[in-house]
C-alpha cells in the first residue's frame, strides 16, 4: 500500500495544519489567539478557516465579550480523526522510506 | 514531498502544540529574584521578632503593631519578588521571540490564582482571628498547591517546586514556633535552589 494516498489534501497548506494542531489540544480557541499562535494576518488566517469549516473539520462559535465579538473554534470529531489519520500517514511515510 | 520534509511537518506539529499550551518562558533568573527578595524579607521579619520587646507588646495587647510591621515586609517582599519574577520572565520571552501575554500565559496566571486567591483569603480569616502562628504553614501550602495546579501550563518541573512547598508547609505546621525559619526555606532557599536548576536546564548559554 502507498501511504501517500492517506495523506489529506487539506493539511498541506502549514497554517490550516498549525491551526489543527492547536486545536487538537485547547478546547476552544479565539481568533486571536490562533493568529498571535500561528503568526499570519488577519485575511490569510480567516480564508483557511473557512476551508476547514467548510471541511466541517473544525466548529465557529460567535458568542460577544460585553460588545465585542468574540469567535472561537474547535475542532470537531471527523476533524480530530482527519488530523490523527494525516499524522499516521506522515509517521508511516517516514518508515517507509528508511 | 522526501523524508526530511516529512519530519519538519511533524516536528512542527509538536511544536506548535507545545507552545499553545504552555508557557515556557517562565525564567529561572525570576525565581532566584523572587528567593533574594523572600531571604531579605524574613531576615527582617526575624529581627522585628527576635527583639524580646516585641513579644512584651503582644502581652501587653500592643501586638497590633507588629502584625501591621509584618504585613509591610510580607507586601515588600510580594512586590519584590513578583517584580524579578515578572521582569526576567518577559526578558525571557523578547529573546526568545514570544509574546508574554498569550492565551498560557493566562492559564498558567489563572491556574495559579485560583489557589493563591483562596489562600490569601484564608490567611487574612487566620490574621483576623489572631492565629499568627500559622499564616507561615497555610503560605507554604497554599502556594504549593497553586504551583502544583499551574504545572500543567508551564514548564512542569515547576511541579516539584510545588510538591516541596507543600511539604514544608505540612512541616511547618507541626512546627509552628519555627514557622519563619520554614518559610525562609520554602520562599527563599526552595526559589534559589530551583531557579538556579531551572536557568542551568534551559536558559544557560552552555560554553563551548
Amino acid at each position: 500500500m502507498n501511504p501517500i494516498g492517506n495523506l489529506n489534501k487539506i493539511f498541506e497548506s502549514r497554517i490550516r495544519l498549525g491551526v489543527m494542531s492547536v486545536l487538537m489540544v485547547n478546547e476552544e480557541v479565539s481568533f486571536n489567539d490562533l493568529k498571535q499562535m500561528l503568526e499570519v494576518t488577519d485575511g490569510n488566517l480567516a480564508s483557511h478557516l473557512s476551508t476547514l469549516e467548510e471541511s466541517a473539520y473544525i466548529k465557529v462559535h460567535k458568542g460577544f465579550i460585553g460588545r465585542k465579538t468574540n469567535t472561537t473554534y474547535s475542532i470537531t470529531k471527523a476533524g480530530e480523526k482527519a488530523f490523527k489519520g494525516h499524522l499516521a500517514a506522515l509517521e508511516a511515510m517516514i518508515k517507509f522510506s528508511s | 514531498m522526501n523524508e526530511q520534509q516529512h519530519l519538519d511537518t511533524l516536528t512542527d506539529i509538536k511544536r506548535i502544540m507545545e507552545r499553545s499550551t504552555r508557557f515556557i518562558s517562565l525564567s529561572g533568573l525570576g525565581g532566584v529574584g523572587a528567593g533574594i527578595s523572600a531571604l531579605v524579607g524574613a531576615y527582617f521579619a526575624w529581627n522585628i521578632l527576635e527583639d524580646r520587646s516585641s513579644y512584651d507588646s503582644i502581652a501587653r495587647g500592643g501586638g497590633d503593631l507588629l502584625v501591621i510591621r509584618l504585613l509591610m515586609i510580607a507586601g515588600a517582599v510580594l512586590v519584590a519578588a513578583l517584580s524579578a519574577g515578572f521582569y526576567f520572565t518577559w526578558k525571557k520571552a523578547r529573546r526568545q521571540g514570544l509574546p508574554v501575554w498569550d492565551a498560557a500565559a493566562r492559564k498558567v496566571f489563572f491556574n495559579l490564582m485560583i489557589p493563591l486567591g483562596a489562600g490569601g483569603l484564608f490567611i487574612f480569616g487566620l490574621l483576623y482571628n489572631n492565629q499568627l502562628a500559622l499564616v507561615a504553614p497555610s503560605c507554604l501550602v497554599f502556594y504549593g498547591l497553586a504551583l502544583v495546579n499551574a504545572s500543567k501550563y508551564t514548564v512542569t518541573d515547576i511541579r516539584y517546586l510545588g510538591y516541596a512547598e507543600i511539604i514544608l508547609g505540612i512541616l511547618a505546621l507541626f512546627n509552628l514556633y519555627h514557622g519563619l525559619l520554614f518559610w525562609a526555606l520554602g520562599f527563599g532557599v526552595m526559589h534559589i535552589i530551583y531557579g538556579t536548576l531551572m536557568w542551568w536546564k534551559y536558559e544557560r548559554v552552555p560554553a563551548e
